[in-house]
């Protein structure tokens, strides 16, 4: 029998993580030093804060080829901003609805509140982000056309 | 109809004769039948070309934005609530605001009344409160307005204008006869590969010509986001993923804000259902912010606010 001349990869999700300078981005790596294991499909976008995320950007995650999106920052009430949480809530809450309205399946698209010293919160969302997306396989519905022919 | 007509005349000419606004934003007889358009009366002479029909489709709050000096608007109930989300968020100051409200009837579709004429050209219409009466070479029709309706004007819920400085008639009945929560959420009920077809048979046919975009009374950012090309978050291709994205991001950053007047799809050349994902939108604002847009213009808009306990079952 002929041997596959590359061997067959598993499916690896790819997803595009927004976190939150002040809380999140530092209860990464507050999970790191404390050796938490977490699992590496996820490509962190550090931002000042969550309510800096528009629609915009978590709808070109998934053109440019995102299989899932994941947005944390801070619980409400410890915003470095004060507010910042609190009107981002009020986006997500539309947006999420919005979009799975328009057929992205519940699963690709996460929020979470993780503060800087959830570090074995941060790894259960992870693991929770990272296997759910697995399980829905690569998304393709809002995929960019050139990236489809690619894909 | 004809007295709403007679009034908006007589007052417009009035406020200009005095001096009271510099302009009179209003509808003047299109150049087809069935298409009144936005117009915008400088003079007492001017103000009587004005008129109300059924076929005031487009809406003139969006014209207000930016305009120097006083204006007059004229504002059914749609309208007025537009006007209020511009004074919500000070585009607009209330001195510089004359509003001449007419309760309204509910505009009509122009597609369904061409529908009702078999490919007969209509040449003239006469209304009255319940009938249209389209004449044109060799035929009369009697239509039920009730039938004739827009979408938006069939479920809309609040007819009457909620600010106003004169009103141009009695005020009516408040709702149309439809209900707006059985079709703005009509996806609902399907599986996401299933909601993702309904969406590409909406929108597939969209030529972006952003008629949409320009008629709506909310758009008004100095660069819209499909014209920056610096993050570039719509590109110029007719594939799907763009038109989707344009859709999606137009009726997201409508929400809260939207008053469901139904501009947008009055607009598309494609006779598309531009409202789908719009009054889905304004659905949800209302079921999880309990708000309806520009009801009170001294109350900022909901994603401009938040309270303590807003919703969050989603977050993780």
């Amino acid at each position: 029998m002929m041997k596959p001349l590359t061997p067959i990869q598993p499916y690896a999700p790819r997803i595009a993580a927004m976190f939150c300078n002040w809380c999140t981005y530092a209860g990464a790596d507050l999970a790191g030093v404390s050796r938490l294991q977490y699992p590496a499909n996820f490509r962190v976008v550090r931002v000042p804060c969550t309510g800096r995320i528009s629609a915009e950007m978590i709808l070109h995650a998934f053109k440019q080829g995102a299989d899932g999106v994941w947005v944390s920052g801070c619980h409400p009430g410890s915003c470095h901003y004060l507010e910042g949480n609190l009107y981002a809530r009020r986006r997500f809450a539309l947006l999420k609805n919005i979009l799975e309205y328009a057929g992205l399946e519940p699963g690709r698209l996460h929020f979470s509140w993780i503060s800087s010293s959830e570090a074995t919160k941060f790894q259960e969302t992870a693991i929770a982000v990272v296997e759910t997306v697995r399980a829905l396989g690569p998304a393709t519905g809002f995929l960019a056309g050139i990236r489809r022919e690619v894909a | 109809m004809n007295e709403r007509q007679i009034f908006i005349r007589e007052k417009a000419a009035r406020l200009l004769s005095e001096g009271r606004v510099d302009r009179v934003l209003g509808y003047r007889k299109g150049s087809v039948p069935l298409r009144d358009a936005p117009f915008v009366a400088r003079t007492p002479e001017e103000a009587g070309e004005l008129v109300w029909s059924s076929f005031c489709l487009g809406n003139v709050a969006k014209a207000l934005i930016g305009l120097p000096g006083k204006s007059a608007v004229v504002a059914q109930g749609c309208v007025s609530r537009n006007l209020a989300v511009l004074l919500a968020e000070n585009r607009v100051l209330r001195e510089n605001l004359v509003i001449i409200g007419v309760p309204c009837l509910g505009m009509a579709d122009p597609a369904k009344v061409l529908a009702e004429l078999g490919g007969r050209e209509p040449a003239s219409l006469v209304e009255t409160a319940e009938t249209l009466t389209v004449s044109g070479p060799g035929f009369t029709k009697d239509l039920k307005r009730q039938f004739m309706l827009r979408d938006n004007c069939h479920t809309c819920r609040h007819r009457n204008p909620v600010i106003h400085d004169f009103l141009a008639a009695e005020t009516g009945p408040e709702t149309g006869l439809g209900d707006i929560e059985k079709t703005s959420g009509l996806w609902e009920k399907f599986t996401p590969a299933e909601r993702f077809e309904q969406l590409q048979a909406t929108y597939k046919d969209c030529v972006r010509c952003y008629a949409c975009r320009d008629a709506c009374p909310l758009c008004s950012c100095p660069t819209c986001f499909v014209d920056q090309s610096d993050p570039q978050w719509v590109g110029k291709t007719q594939d799907f993923s763009e038109i989707a994205a344009y859709h999606l991001l137009r009726a997201f950053h409508c929400a809260g804000r939207c008053t469901d007047c139904g501009a947008c799809e009055s607009a598309c050349p494609q006779t598309l259902k531009v409202r789908r994902l719009t009054s889905k939108l304004e659905r949800d604002v209302r079921a999880l912010f309990g708000r309806e847009a520009g009801m009170d213009p001294s109350v900022p808009p909901p994603l401009a606010t938040w309270k303590t306990d807003d919703p969050e079952g989603f977050m993780k």
